[in-house]
């Protein structure tokens, strides 16, 4: 098995940085100033640690951003729609900003884009929590082969690959090191 | 994952803590405004009563809808058990029909077991209550509510070391005694059980909890951090185990006086239903100590998550 690095620690803060400005600038188009309209929400388990990377440079440029009410996580467990055929997932906790989802423009944000099932399983877990105005897809990775009508809104980085590839991310929070590896 | 939940013993300690971890999820669904999940679309739940129920019955049928699966209700009374048919003719009928899930309760000890192990069912098979035997899903709820109330929010993970769990009255006849007694052992935890010895079982060496047999000097001497009341089961009672109901009442009852020597922060539990004015008062059954509300409500969201793991992934496990 032969692996190699695609995106370094450098890479992924400057991928993450990108991203809260791109988010930031779309969002200008929808409300003038502040971010009390957007959540952004992160998917277990990395997915979470690029929401709470993505919150803390949103916050850092719009001063006055409650991050309390910005950042959440999304667990999607109980939607999949491979539950029948794969082992018992552990269901991890669900927090949703106290301000809720309804009418807010909310960011899904994810470490790979694949497939394409989470994220539809992530906007039916949505569904029971209210109707946002607008749902939007961040992914640090993109590695195509989509087996659904998904795109993702913000991308990190595009990265061709073969199905057969495997795409490891680490972040330091739950890895020792910040990389995306492609292991083949 | 397991497939058959039959005795609060078949579980390892991992798996008892998985279950309950999963049930704090559950619980965080039933406080949402819309308490249901897809999870289980497309299955179907039996819940096979040969034996009168209420919150049982009703809390996996609530469990069963919150996750979408589709449930079918069976009691014995006005069905064709009453003009004669067998347990295994009953189950064959369900799984001709297509049953994912079996949830038995039967006032013989035994009956889950039977039904699982005679491949009259290839689904999923829970034990909600076989006789005098066992009913771990009660287990798992006292053990989920107990955490609850000792770490809170910060319960994922935790198992219940060293908690001093007093378990007192009908023991001889209490399934949940003896499935609690099996859970509470795996989690940590140190049963006693105080009764007259009239209804503590024959034999009771094998078992690893300390008997008492006066529920004031327990109360005074091991001082227990939760004090489970078991219902006086006169339905299968066929001989004189107590004098009297009063008598019972006053030696055995939980009561206001017996509240106030309670420990700080130490609980009343029961798994319901109550004899009230028997083997607790109103008093000490409306307190704020008495968790008896809470081990309903918790009831729910530990079915879920009991469902939810015998019910995802199975056919991984067949493959």
């Amino acid at each position: 098995m032969s692996s190699r690095t695609v995106l370094s620690s450098d890479d992924i803060d400057r991928a993450v940085t990108r991203i809260a400005h791109e988010i930031l600038e779309a969002n200008t188009a929808l409300q003038k100033s502040g971010t009390s309209n957007l959540v952004i929400l992160g998917i277990p388990t990395r997915g979470v640690l690029l929401a709470e990377r993505i919150a803390k440079v949103i916050a850092r440029n719009e001063p006055g951003t409650d991050v309390s009410q910005l950042l959440g996580r999304l667990d999607i467990t109980m939607y999949r729609d491979d539950l029948a055929s794969n082992p018992t997932r552990a269901v991890t906790e669900t927090l949703i900003p106290s301000q809720g989802i309804e009418d807010k423009v909310v960011v899904l944000v994810d470490d790979v884009l694949f497939s394409g099932r989470t994220i539809r399983a992530a906007l039916d877990a949505l569904n029971d929590f209210g109707r946002p105005r607008a749902v939007k897809l961040a992914v640090l990775v993109d590695r195509g082969h989509r087996e659904l009508p998904i795109r993702a809104d913000f991308v990190g980085k595009n990265l061709p690959t073969s199905r057969e590839e495997r795409i490891r991310v680490h972040l330091t929070e739950s890895d020792s090191e910040n990389s995306v590896v492609i292991e083949s | 994952m397991i497939k058959y939940l039959l005795s609060a013993g078949d579980l390892t300690r991992e798996q008892a803590i998985e279950i309950l971890d999963i049930a704090e999820g559950m619980a965080d669904v039933n406080d949402r405004d819309i308490k249901k999940l897809p999870t289980l679309r497309g299955k179907t739940v039996v819940n096979l009563f040969f034996e009168d129920s209420t919150r049982t019955r009703i809390s996996f049928e609530l469990a069963a809808k919150r996750l979408s699966a589709d449930v079918i209700n069976f009691s014995a009374k006005g069905s064709s058990v009453s003009k004669g048919e067998s347990l295994k003719d009953t189950a064959q009928t369900l799984e001709a029909m297509g049953a994912d899930a079996v949830v038995i309760r039967h006032p013989a000890s035994g009956a889950a077991n039977v039904l699982a192990h005679s491949n009259w069912i290839n689904g999923a098979i829970v034990n909600a209550g076989d006789g005098t035997h066992e009913h771990p899903t009660q287990a798992l709820l006292d053990a989920f509510t107990m955490r609850k109330r000792i770490h809170g929010s910060a319960s994922k993970g935790k198992a219940l070391e060293g908690l001093k769990v007093a378990i007192v009255g009908d023991v001889l006849h209490s399934r949940v005694a003896r499935s609690n007694l099996l859970l509470l052992n795996t989690l940590g935890a140190e049963v006693h059980f105080v009764a007259p010895p009239t209804l503590l079982p024959a034999n009771p060496s094998n078992w690893e909890a300390k008997l008492h047999y006066s529920l004031d000097e327990t109360l005074q001497h091991e001082k227990p951090d939760v004090v489970m009341m078991l219902r006086v089961q006169a339905e299968r009672m066929n001989a004189s185990f107590f004098p009297s109901e009063r008598e019972y009442a006053r030696i055995w009852g939980f009561n206001a006086d017996r509240l106030k020597t309670l420990k700080p922060g130490a609980f009343l539990m029961h798994p319901g239903p109550m004899n009230r004015g028997l083997e607790i008062d109103a008093v000490s059954a409306d307190s704020p100590q008495s968790t008896v509300l809470e081990q309903v409500a918790n009831g729910v969201s530990v079915r879920m998550a009991v469902l939810y793991s015998l019910l995802s992934g199975e056919r991984a496990a067949d493959v």
